[in-house]
């Protein structure tokens, strides 16, 4: 078992015949995801990786009958191509984009509230679930099939924490970058809810950062509903405020709001230990096990 | 990326806010020429990107020629908390008996914008949200809407604005909005707005944060940008080379790929007893060339004493990153400081075979490689 995504997910990548999109189709089938469309306006009849693009999402979806989409298109299309695959008819849209400017991830969201498809990202790096399909371009071979579900907000400390589990033998149900922006489709909570639906997943890992207050909210959600244990890494314990550290969506206001302490105490508080290591996460895990 | 005071004014002043009158100088004469001109009183005002300007003394209200000039003189090239100061702003000052605020932003919480309204301007206004949150009404807005003009109308009579300006505060708020809405604001903001004895509004001064991943789609704001920087070279030159880049005043320098992971790294310098002298995000992807510049970039900053390089490579591959080190370490004839390496993920194996051993030390995990540096930093400290 798994969230979301298996190895019956049908995927149509928007954007595949650019630099990116090409690149990482051709990772994600061999890793053996079911890419089964591509969607580029313009491109429609062409064929990449011996898949068939399409000029819309719409298309793509009814002629391969695909039920996700993979966004690698550039920032300032990016949301437009967000809209078209919330208006197609598949579930699940996965984006991988950096820098989409933030009043058009607001106009998103409020579409987001319309409909039922579920976006993950943006600025994410996707999601995985091992050895049946990934979505995003994760490097799938440091990642293990196992009972271990894991939700972040920074995509390389995805991979460190992951490589920390799977060095011990903990494999991973999936994996879900949710993405390093101030406005994002699926946040902690709902990846905690599918999680703890999640009959295969015995332990949860949450990687949080500096910024907003997912991680408060999300500590909240855990003392009432999540009865999985959950093990948490706060990334930005020293990062002044002010400061955008790398992500548009991490810094510590000027007011204080957003601080990796608020968060470690909230997590705390709800019974979540966080690791000052992410070995340390991985020591929490294992004793969970 | 912040607009200077007077860039800001500029674009509400267009956009049909009223502005004081005023004129940008860059030496004494020309302001003491601007000054009589717009007619006294006038206010000096240092154009930084600091806080606490008035405190300071970048902000001096003066009431004759003479005074101009001894202002003028004083304010221009004093250095207001290490920004040197080349320009001010002389502005006709406003007769008022209230002041408001009025601002724009994003709510990131509820993922839309929000417009604000206080009476209680003319003061740090992050200090009246939190002392009295309820003084600040707030009004979220549907951004593939706008805002209705009801909306703006409701903030300012929720607020207590006085009757005969409530219009008027209206009509500003939702210039305001729309403003922030065409120009990609992160936040904009007036504070104070102040209502004079005639019972006019007029902004006193303008906040505009503007979205540095929208500037792609204004030109005009993007040329603002360069003036607006300012302040640290190294800073700067991050911002020449493309990377994500934080200056802290520690003297462990740190070059990752990827936020989340070089923010660990550097709490875990602080972790293990170091001090963290950068944020250096090299991004995904990175090629040797990108990796000798991220190198460049931390020997460059004087306080760093030890250098830690950190790579999880998805897209990015470690044979790239080797070649990169190997690059930029090989024209020295002696390294400038000690370089701690930890390789992992994609091609992690060639890279390690590629790097130069002589060059630097190599560590298997994050924890031994931070350890390691953190130990070189100390030895140099001593």
């Amino acid at each position: 078992m798994s969230v979301l995504v298996d190895d019956d997910t049908r995927v149509v990548v928007q954007g595949i015949t650019g630099g990116e999109g090409k690149f990482h189709a051709g990772q994600m089938i061999e890793y053996g995801t079911n890419v089964v469309a591509g969607a580029v306006p313009g491109k429609g009849g062409q064929e990449v990786h011996g898949v068939p693009v399409y000029d819309t999402v719409d298309q793509a979806a009814r002629e391969e009958d695909a039920d996700a989409s993979v966004v690698f298109v550039p920032p300032a299309f990016a949301a437009d191509a967000i809209f078209e695959a919330l208006d197609s008819p598949v579930d699940l849209a996965v984006a991988i984009t950096e820098g989409i400017p933030t009043q058009d991830m607001a106009r998103v969201n409020k579409r987001l509230s319309e409909v039922d498809t579920r976006l993950i990202g943006p600025n994410c790096p996707g999601i995985i679930t091992p050895g049946e399909a990934k979505l995003g371009i994760l490097p799938g071979n440091i990642f293990e099939s196992g009972n271990v579900g894991l939700v972040s907000r920074s995509g390389t400390l995805t991979y460190q924490v992951v490589s920390n589990l799977t060095e011990r033998g903990i494999g991973q149900t999936t994996a879900i970058g949710i993405g390093g922006d101030p406005i994002i489709g699926t946040d902690f909570v709902d990846a905690l809810r599918l999680f703890e639906d999640d009959s295969d997943t015995d332990a949860i890992v949450m990687c949080g950062e500096i910024g907003g207050e997912d991680e408060e909210e999300a500590a909240a959600f855990i003392d009432d509903y999540v009865d999985t244990p959950v093990a948490g890494f706060i990334a930005g314990r020293t990062a002044p405020p002010g400061k955008r550290m790398g992500h548009a969506g991490a810094i510590v206001s000027g007011s204080g709001t957003g601080t990796a302490q608020s968060k470690i105490d909230a997590l705390n508080d709800a019974g979540v230990p966080v690791g000052d290591t992410p070995e340390e996460v991985a020591d929490h895990i294992e004793s969970f096990l | 990326m912040k607009l200077h005071e007077y860039q800001a004014k500029q674009v509400f002043a267009d956009a049909g806010i009223p502005t004081p009158p005023s004129t940008l100088a860059d030496n004494v004469d020309d302001a003491v020429a601007a000054a009589e001109e717009i007619g006294y009183p006038v206010a000096i005002k240092a154009q930084v990107q600091v806080g606490g300007r008035g405190k300071a003394g970048g902000i001096k209200l003066v009431d004759d020629a003479d005074e101009a000039r001894e202002a003028a003189d004083a304010i221009l090239g004093m250095d207001l908390k290490g920004i040197h100061v080349d320009r001010v702003l002389v502005e006709g000052a406003v007769d008022f008996v209230n002041e408001l605020y009025v601002g724009v932003t994003m709510d990131r919480g509820e993922g839309k914008p929000v417009a604000m309204v206080s009476t209680r301007g003319g003061v740090n206004i992050e200090e009246v949200a939190e002392e009295d949150p309820d003084a600040i009404v707030r009004e979220h807005v549907d951004p593939s809407f706008g805002m209705h003009p009801y909306q703006a109308r409701r903030a300012v009579y929720e607020a207590g604005v006085e009757r005969d300006v409530a219009n008027d505060v209206a009509s500003v708020l939702q210039t305001l909005y729309t403003l922030w809405d065409d120009r990609d604001g992160a936040d904009a903001e007036i504070n104070p707005l102040m209502v004079t004895s005639d019972r006019e509004v007029i902004a006193a001064d303008a906040v505009m944060n503007i979205d540095e991943d929208a500037l792609f789609r204004q030109p005009e704001l993007a040329e603002m940008e360069e003036d607006a920087a300012g302040g640290d070279d190294l800073e700067a030159k991050a911002d020449e080379y493309g990377f994500d880049y934080v200056r802290l005043d520690g003297n462990v320098g740190i070059i990752g790929n990827g936020a989340g992971l070089v923010m660990t790294t550097l709490d875990l310098v602080d972790h293990y007893g170091g001090k963290p002298a950068n944020f250096l995000d090299i991004g995904g992807g990175a090629k040797a060339e990108r990796v000798t510049n991220a190198l460049d970039m931390v020997f460059s900053d004087e306080n760093v004493d030890s250098v830690v390089f950190n790579i999880f490579g998805g897209i990015t591959r470690g044979d790239e990153v080797a070649r990169g080190i190997n690059e930029a370490l090989e024209g020295f004839d002696e390294i400038p400081k000690p370089v701690v390496v930890r390789l992992a993920g994609t091609n992690w194996e060639e890279g390690m075979e590629i790097l130069n051993e002589d060059l630097v030390t190599v560590e298997k995990t994050l924890e031994d490689a931070v350890q390691r540096a953190v130990a070189n930093a100390d030895e140099v400290d001593q």
